[in-house]
């Protein structure tokens, strides 16, 4: 799957479009509030990058628009080569089914459903049948190293084993794009660790990955940082 | 991962303007339909997260189905005796019986009434009793006179038994040699008061009881009576030999033509002093009297379901409320609006569907058990299952409407940040 993935990836970036690419956006919330100032920024296929910066800055801001799950209030955003203000918001969708994969801090798994169950319901939106939803989850999941855990309910993981079920749902169709909000912000350091090397990992076998994190050292241990601060780039 | 990728496309892509990029973008960013399989999964996961609320909301719909399928069963069943009963006793039997004269007093037909009656066409057979309004009947000659106990003396011809359907429960019917003797055959009420000696006690002589008969459903009046030859009771009672009624039987097609002119035929002297009357119909009305009671429970039922449904409604606002996370995770999973609207609809769907299967089974188990303690045949007619069946889809599908557009309404950030 990966290796397919790799070759499909780089035939995007022959294309001359980038995976994200953003500019001149803001985004300004009801009741005044800038979160976002004027943004350019570019992301290539096959990064691996940290978005980093202090509480407020704007970084959740950002994923939300380059995910797709938002739109600017100014500017532009392309997402693997579409215009998001050209879409709909079924196109929107269709798009994230297929093309970007998400992380979050609080891991976001469904309590009544086992590793398995939560991985292959990620797929649900994509259009592949059960069998095929609960193989490739399998896959997944033994990708991340949770190939002995498919049956361990959310409550019967370890905080840094719920991530990687979550980080295992986010790439079980093989998305061009992870976006990874705060991956260790619930995590103690030695299990956060585990989830940067997983992460590692996936980037190494060819998925573009961007990273939003308020931990300098995290930062740092990526190849790319972009710095921000009051909604901006800097 | 069906994307177009010729390079000379891709500015004009970004710009997104010409109408062409954005039929592109349509065919290759189509949502993928969800299956119905994997919908009804997406019900039943929802279901499960709280399951007692479930439990409790489906309880109300339940309730609502039960009470409407018992009450539409239990007088289907009702019904279905009845018309099998019918089938047995026969719907052709006419009763003619004299009325009041305009001077108010009891009338009398004609001696000749039976044998003109029998010359309708149509009538295949025509008998009568008279009541021997002087004699009562006693159990013994020590029973003070007062005590008559509501049973009247009756006298009757032979074929009586034949044209309005009586059965013996034991012994033997008068007979040519019997009936001119102080001889008597018992109703089945009159044999249980009278008792089971050998004779009874009427008009200052013991009479031999011969036979007892069952229940008369056609003509229940002959429970409570005690029965006589018609030459007996002229002899030893003092009977003045005038019908007091007069049972026919007719051709089934021909019963209302029949019933037009009997009066007429019986006395044609006085046509409207005469009484007649179609016992059938008579049970059918006692059977249908509790028609109110019925629509009654009906309303009841319905109110039930208003209320089952209310719960479901409300279960299902607080079940999106809750699942905000949820709806927010699915939304960046690639979920269209229309598909989160689909899953809470399904779900509030498959939660009605839940009571009202168990409302139907619940119903069909309290017709069941009902018609089986009165003896009736269990009936529960389909229409009523369907309309159960509708009625809660149609509950499901509206109680879950509005919980569902809000639900896909939620902007996904914001469904997300509810965590
Ligand atoms: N939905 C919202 N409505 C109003 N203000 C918001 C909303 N989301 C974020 N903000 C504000 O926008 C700014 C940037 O927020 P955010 O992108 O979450 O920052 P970060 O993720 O870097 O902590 C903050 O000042 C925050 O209060
Ligand atoms: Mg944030």
């Amino acid at each position: 799957m990966s290796s397919v993935e790799a070759v499909v990836t780089s035939a995007d970036a022959d294309d001359g479009h980038a995976v994200a690419e953003l500019v001149g956006v803001s985004k300004s919330y009801a009741g005044g509030v800038a979160a976002l100032r004027s943004v350019d920024m570019v992301v290539e296929y096959g990064e691996l990058l940290a978005i980093v910066g202090p509480s407020g800055s704007g970084k959740s801001t950002m994923l939300n628009l380059i995910g797709t799950l938002d739109r600017p209030s100014s500017g532009t955003v392309c997402i693997d080569g579409f215009d998001v203000a050209t879409l709909s918001d079924r196109q929107l969708s269709a798009l994230r089914s297929r093309r970007i994969g998400f992380v979050f801090q609080q891991f976001h798994l469904a309590a009544g459903r086992d590793a398995l169950g939560n991985v292959a319901d990620g797929l649900l939106y994509t259009g592949a049948g059960r069998r095929d939803r609960e193989q490739r989850a399998e896959a997944a999941l033994t990708r991340v190293g949770l190939g002995k855990r498919l049956t361990h309910r959310p409550y019967q993981l370890s905080g840094g084993e719920r991530q990687r079920v979550a980080i295992a749902r986010a790439v079980a169709g093989d998305p061009p794009l992870l976006l990874a909000d705060e991956p260790t912000g619930n995590l103690d350091s030695v299990a956060g660790g585990g989830v940067m090397e997983l992460l590692h990992e996936l980037h190494q076998s060819g998925t573009t990955i961007l990273v939003i994190t308020h931990d300098r050292e995290i930062a740092d241990s990526l190849p790319r940082q972009v710095q921000m601060r009051d909604g901006q780039v800097v | 991962m069906s994307r177009p990728n010729a390079p000379g496309l891709i500015d004009a892509r970004r710009r997104g303007t010409s109408p062409g990029d954005r039929k592109r973008a349509r065919e290759a960013l189509r949502p993928a339909r969800l299956r119905t399989s994997d919908l009804i999964r997406l019900g039943g996961y929802g279901l499960r997260l709280r399951p007692l609320r479930a439990v409790l909301s489906a309880l109300g719909i339940a309730i609502g189905i039960a009470a409407m399928i018992a009450v539409v069963g239990i007088s289907a069943s009702s019904h279905a005796d009845l018309d099998r009963e019918l089938a047995k006793l026969g719907t052709n039997m006419l009763t003619v019986s004299p009325g009041k004269t305009m001077f108010g007093e009891q009338a009398t037909l004609p001696d000749e009434s039976v044998a003109m009656i029998k010359r309708i066409g149509p009538v295949q057979s025509a008998t009568a009793t008279g009541v021997v309004g002087t004699a009562h009947a006693y159990r013994n000659d020590r029973i003070p006179a007062a005590q008559t106990g509501g049973l009247s003396v009756v006298a009757a011809k032979l074929d009586l038994l034949d044209t309005v359907g009586a059965e013996l429960s034991r012994g033997v019917w008068l007979n040519e040699a019997t009936d001119r003797y102080p001889t008597v055959v018992l109703g089945a009420t009159a044999a249980e008061r009278l008792g089971t000696g050998p004779t009874v006690y009427i008009g200052g002589r013991s009479w031999v009881v011969v036979g007892v008969l069952q229940k008369v459903a056609l003509a229940s009046e002959l429970d409570t009576s005690v029965i006589t030859g018609w030459p007996a009771a002229t002899t030893y009672l003092a009977f003045d030999g005038h019908p007091t009624t007069v049972y026919t039987r007719s051709v089934e097609s021909q019963v209302e033509a029949v019933r037009a002119v009997l009066g007429a035929t019986a006395d044609p002297s006085a046509p409207s002093e005469v009484d007649v009357s179609r016992p059938s119909e008579v049970l059918s009305l006692r059977r249908a009297t509790n028609a109110t009671f019925t629509s009654m429970l009906l309303g009841l039922g319905s109110v039930a379901l208003l209320v089952g449904g209310i719960g479901v409604a409300n279960t299902m606002v607080i079940s999106v409320l809750e699942r905000r996370s949820e709806i927010g995770l699915r939304r960046s999973l690639g979920a269209t609006k229309g598909q989160i609207r689909t899953q809470f609809v399904a779900e509030s769907l498959l939660l009605s569907l839940i009571g009202g299967a168990a409302g139907a089974l619940m119903g069909y188990l309290v017709t069941g058990s009902y018609a089986l303690t009165q003896g009736w045949p269990t009936v529960v007619p389909p229409w009523v299952l369907a309309g159960g069946v509708g009625a809660t889809v149609a509950i499901g599908a509206i109680a879950g409407l509005y919980p569902a557009i809000r639900a896909s309404r939620l902007a996904p950030t914001e469904a997300l940040a509810a965590a």
